[in-house]
């Protein structure tokens, strides 16, 4: 199968007052239609931006320094503002952690609906509506009809982030980036918006890049599993594979940590630190300083290798004979 | 075993106060008063002398209200918290907070720390402004808790804001232990930090249970964090206690149609490629504060309501060791897949 | 040491805007000469034996009788004018200053109250407040004025009355925000005394919008008072501020003679336009929406 995204070498840096933030430097990534790969990775690991640069939304100061991102074939970065903003919203969307960053407060539901249908194509009043009905009603709301009149205050946290994931497919687009849609979310409320995200994907050949950092929300979404740390992408690899039998000593500690796996009451295993500053980073893996396994060979960069899309960036990767 | 803290009948209601309009135009039909939030309905429960309780809920279910009540920093509007006996507000009209006993940790580490002042003076300001220790022997202090929490006490002369979350936490925390407290009201303190961090704070919190001796309550909205730290969980659903038990009993046997289904609803950690997860999401919408259902708050949403649970609000009864509020409670069988 | 605090920090972002950089020295330069001006002006204004009536109203650049040139002329007594601004610089920033300083202490202090308070006296203090500010400042300001009588003291009174509110209404709004957050809270648990929480954890925490608000009725307050000593309400004629001279010189203008009046005036805008911008860059700076 051909690809629908190709991230290659990516890099987006951010050049503030206490240096040059290297928030994305050098992620590659590739997605075939109707695909769910999940972005896992703790906070400030560049998750975001990683999701922003491919859209072409890093604002100043921010800027992607290198790398190439191809989308249906065609290459985005350096693509002029005009052609990138008719393909978002169309071909790719976004959704945000925020629902607010998508809805504007003084407009009806229908309204932004139909404001983004006719950004796109000529669409008459009714069968917007039409459409914006049957949309909503595909992402669980009950009674649409009547809701796209209301006024996004006048939904639940949980509603308002279904309309935007509503508005975010509402031009069916190949590829949806959503930026911890459901993190904010109260479990329940989760549950029923990873549930219609999956089946919806299925329906429409929609691939996902689910970015999140609950290693448990992916893996139930996800079929492969890209796992960040400070900008790069240190293991890659289907869902069962990583978490099954991680090769990045993070990954392992990442599982390790987790309350649900250990035994009540017990020390959980943790790592010790914290993830270093982007603008100043260790030489070297970027996970050394909080490492078990570090040698003096860490200092050097390591390279993500594998094969099949299987790939872990350590000198000294777990499972392999000593 | 006997009861540190002890909750009574409390309820906590918030009323906005309508403005001038507002009152005016109710007085005339065309608008409404701004309707009272029963934040916290009439709930009873005692936390033991050095146990751990955890609080679970949705959003918006009352728990910090109730967290607060307990710290002795919000008034209940009706019903009393006594700790150790003792009320744990005095005086009437405008009541102070009694006792030092009793310290609470915040879920936002970069709102909890006054980002004006330095580590050692945050620490160092309750116990000097208490007597629990002397100006000049404040320093020592600051250094002995800034230690017992895993930092180094060189740390005291710096601003908050140079510390990452699990730092500040642990300075938060700091903050608490330096009143000498015998019980910590936790709202939801690692809620905010990555999993590599929280594992480091929930390993403080179990050591610092081991080493001191303290009495919790663990308010999250994590299972598997609340799971892992306490004894005891209470299960609550808008503004009400809903069942209460042992962790295992809770988990591993849930009474309430509400916990089942609240504990069905976590996506579990999926490492097989060849399982698929079926989602089980809680139908339908938490109500609103604003407008509870009558009877079971939970009836519209459960599968097995009958026409009782919309009009009779269920009490805590005793069921197989643990306290359920289910009418239905006895005869139903909740028992399915095995939980996480 | 450690010092990195944040005032270190908002300094060094503070000197990047060059224009707020030059306003602050021009601000400190002014300061630093009114307040040196028995020792830097030519002539003691105030000194009637040194005023010699032949001298008076004369242009920019003349040289008088009593042999130095007076720069920017003379006034109708005969007074070096560049003296008598820098005299009348020093009464303006005194009244402006202990004016601001009073309202800043009276309002910031009743605003955070009544915001840590709520309830009634909140509902008291602030429906007050916003019934004082609903008058224009300066009629408040004349009618205290003229009641009280000349003076310095009644002056800044009358200024402290009409602009505390002002502090009162920025203090309340920012202390409402800072007494939801949690820092308060744990204040509360400890528990700490009201008193302390107020002073020393909310006060300090509303300072950033307090010093901007100060910045700019500081320059108000010596608008206010230039206008009202311009109206013969405000200070004794034996303090001459930089109103009365522009007042005094008011009746020249239609003459030609255009300095009396033209120079403390130009004085006044240099001044309140410097406070003004260093006023707009501390709240640009503390505005999150334009930080980086
Ligand atoms: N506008 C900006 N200016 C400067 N640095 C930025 C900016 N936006 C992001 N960064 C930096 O880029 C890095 C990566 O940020 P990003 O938002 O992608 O993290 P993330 O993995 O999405 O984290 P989170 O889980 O907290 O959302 C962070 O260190 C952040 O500080
Ligand atoms: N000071 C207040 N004034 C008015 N309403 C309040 C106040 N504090 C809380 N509430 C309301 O009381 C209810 C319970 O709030 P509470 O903060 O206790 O919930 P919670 O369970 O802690 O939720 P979360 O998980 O979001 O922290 C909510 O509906 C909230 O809007
Ligand atoms: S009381 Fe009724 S509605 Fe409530 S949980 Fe029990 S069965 Fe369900
Ligand atoms: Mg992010
Ligand atoms: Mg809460």
């Amino acid at each position: 199968m051909t690809a629908l995204l190709e991230v290659r070498d990516l890099a987006t840096h951010f050049a503030t007052r206490t240096g040059v933030v290297r928030a994305v430097d050098g992620v590659t990534l590739s997605l075939a239609p109707g695909e769910i790969i999940g972005l896992v990775g703790e906070s400030g690991s560049g998750k975001s931006v990683t999701g922003f640069s491919i859209l072409g939304l890093v604002d100043p100061p921010g800027r992607i320094v290198r790398g190439s991102v191809r989308f249906e074939g065609r290459e985005l970065v350096g693509l002029p503002h005009g052609e990138l903003r008719s393909l978002r919203g169309r071909r790719i969307a976004m959704v945000f952690q925020d629902p607010s960053a998508t809805l504007n407060p003084v407009l009806t539901i229908l309204d932004q609906m139909r404001l983004a249908l006719e950004a796109h194509e000529r669409i008459g009043k009714a069968a917007a509506r039409a459409r914006a009905a049957e949309i909503l009603t595909r992402v669980g709301i009950p009674d649409a009809g009547r809701r796209l009149d209301s006024y996004p205050h006048q939904l639940s946290g949980g509603m308002r982030q279904r309309v935007a994931i509503a508005i975010a497919l509402l031009n069916r687009p190949a590829l949806v980036v959503c930026d911890e849609p459901t993190t904010a979310l109260d479990v329940s409320i989760q549950a029923q918006i990873l549930a219609e995200m999956k089946s919806l994907a299925r329906e429409s050949g929609t691939a996902l890049i689910w970015i999140s950092h609950d290693l448990s929300t992916v893996s139930a979404l996800a079929s492969r599993i890209l796992v960040m740390y400070a900008g790069r992408v240190v293991e890659e690899g289907t869902v069962g594979d990583v978490l099954s039998a991680p090769r990045h000593p993070y990954t392992r500690g990442l599982l390790d940590s987790l309350p649900s796996l250990a035994t009540p009451g017990q020390d959980l295993r943790q790592i010790p630190g914290a993830m270093p500053s982007l603008s100043d980073p260790p030489p070297g893996c970027a996970f050394a300083p909080r490492c078990a396994h570090a040698v003096d060979a860490c200092t050097a960069m390591p390279d993500l290798v594998g094969a099949g899309g299987r790939g872990v960036r350590c000198h000294r990767p777990l499972g392999d004979a000593p | 075993m006997s009861a540190l803290v002890d909750v009574r009948a409390a309820s906590k209601v918030f009323r906005q106060p309508a403005t001038l309009v507002e009152r005016i135009g109710s007085a005339f039909g065309v608008c409404e008063l701004p309707r009272p939030v029963h934040a916290v309905d009439d709930v009873s429960l005692e936390i033991r002398n050095g146990e751990v309780l955890g609080l679970v809920g949705e959003s918006g279910c009352g728990k910090s209200t109730l967290g607060r009540m307990i710290a002795g920093i919000l008034p209940p509007s009706a019903g009393s918290a006594l700790f150790d006996g003792m009320p744990l507000l005095a005086g009437a009209g405008r009541p102070v907070k009694s006792t030092t006993r009793v310290q609470m940790i915040f879920q936002d580490p970069f709102a909890s720390l006054d980002p004006r002042m330095r580590v050692g003076d945050i620490i160092a300001e309750g116990p000097v402004a208490h007597g629990l220790v002397s100006k000049s022997a404040s320093a020592a202090d600051v250094s002995r808790w800034l230690s017992t929490v895993g930092l180094d006490p060189q740390v005291a002369d710096r601003y908050p804001h140079q510390f990452s979350g699990g730092q500040r936490q642990r300075i938060a925390i700091a903050r608490a232990l330096a009143m000498r407290p015998d019980m910590l009201v936790c709202d939801e303190p690692v809620a905010s930090l990555d999993v590599s961090i929280q594992a480091q704070i929930v390993n403080l919190f179990l050591k610092l249970r081991r080493d001191l001796g303290l009495t919790m309550l663990f308010i999250s909205h994590d299972l598997g964090v609340v799971r892992h730290v306490s004894d005891r969980i209470a299960i609550m659903y808008l503004g009400r206690i809903v069942e209460i038990g042992t962790a295992r009993s809770v988990f591993e046997r849930p009474r309430h149609p509400y916990t089942r289904a609240l504990l069905d609803s976590v996506p579990r950690l999926r490492i097989d490629d060849r399982v698929e997860v079926d989602f089980r999401p809680i139908r339908g919408e938490l109500p609103s504060p604003l407008d509870p259902p009558a009877g079971c708050h939970f009836h519209m949403r459960c599968p097995h309501a009958n026409e009782a649970c919309a009009v009779q609000r269920p009490t805590l009864l005793h069921v197989e060791g643990r306290e359920v509020a289910c009418l239905r409670a006895t005869e139903l069988d909740l028992s399915g897949e095995a939980p996480p | 040491m450690n010092g990195n605090s944040p005032l270190l920090r908002f300094w060094d972002e503070f000197v990047e805007n060059r224009v707020a950089l030059a306003a602050f020295l021009l601000v400190v330069a002014i300061v630093g000469i009114a307040a040196l001006a028995p020792i830097v002006a030519p002539q003691d204004p105030y000194d009637l034996a040194s005023l010699a009536l032949a001298d008076a109203r004369r242009p920019p650049g003349f040289v008088g009788s009593k042999g130095f040139t007076h720069w920017l002329g003379t006034d109708a007594q005969g007074r070096d004018l560049l003296s008598a601004i820098l005299y009348g610089l020093r009464v303006s920033l005194q009244v402006g200053l202990a004016a601001g300083a009073f309202a800043f202490a009276v309002g910031a202090t009743l605003g955070a109250v009544a915001a840590f308070a709520g309830g009634r006296t909140e509902s008291f203090i602030m429906r007050f407040i916003d019934l004082q500010l609903s008058f224009p400042a300066i009629l408040l300001a004349l009618v205290l004025a003229a009641v009280l009588g000349q003076g310095k003291w009644q002056l800044v009174t009358a200024l402290v009355t009409a602009q505390y509110a002002y502090f009162a209404r920025t203090a309340h709004g920012a202390a409402a925000a800072e007494r939801a957050k949690d820092y308060v809270m744990a204040a509360l648990s400890t528990p700490l005394s009201a008193r302390r929480v107020v002073f020393r954890h909310i006060l300090p925490n509303c300072l950033p919008p307090l010093i901007v608000v100060a910045t700019v009725q500081v320059a108000n307050s010596i608008a206010l008072e230039a206008t009202l000593s311009f109206l013969g309400l405000g200070l004794p004629v034996t303090e001459p501020s930089l109103g009365m001279l522009i007042a005094n010189g008011f009746q020249y203008m239609l003459s030609g003679r255009y300095w009396i009046s033209i120079y403390p005036g130009v004085a006044l805008i240099v001044l309140i336009v410097a406070i003004n911008l260093v006023g707009d860059q501390i709240r640009d700076q503390l505005n999150p929406r334009l930080r980086r």
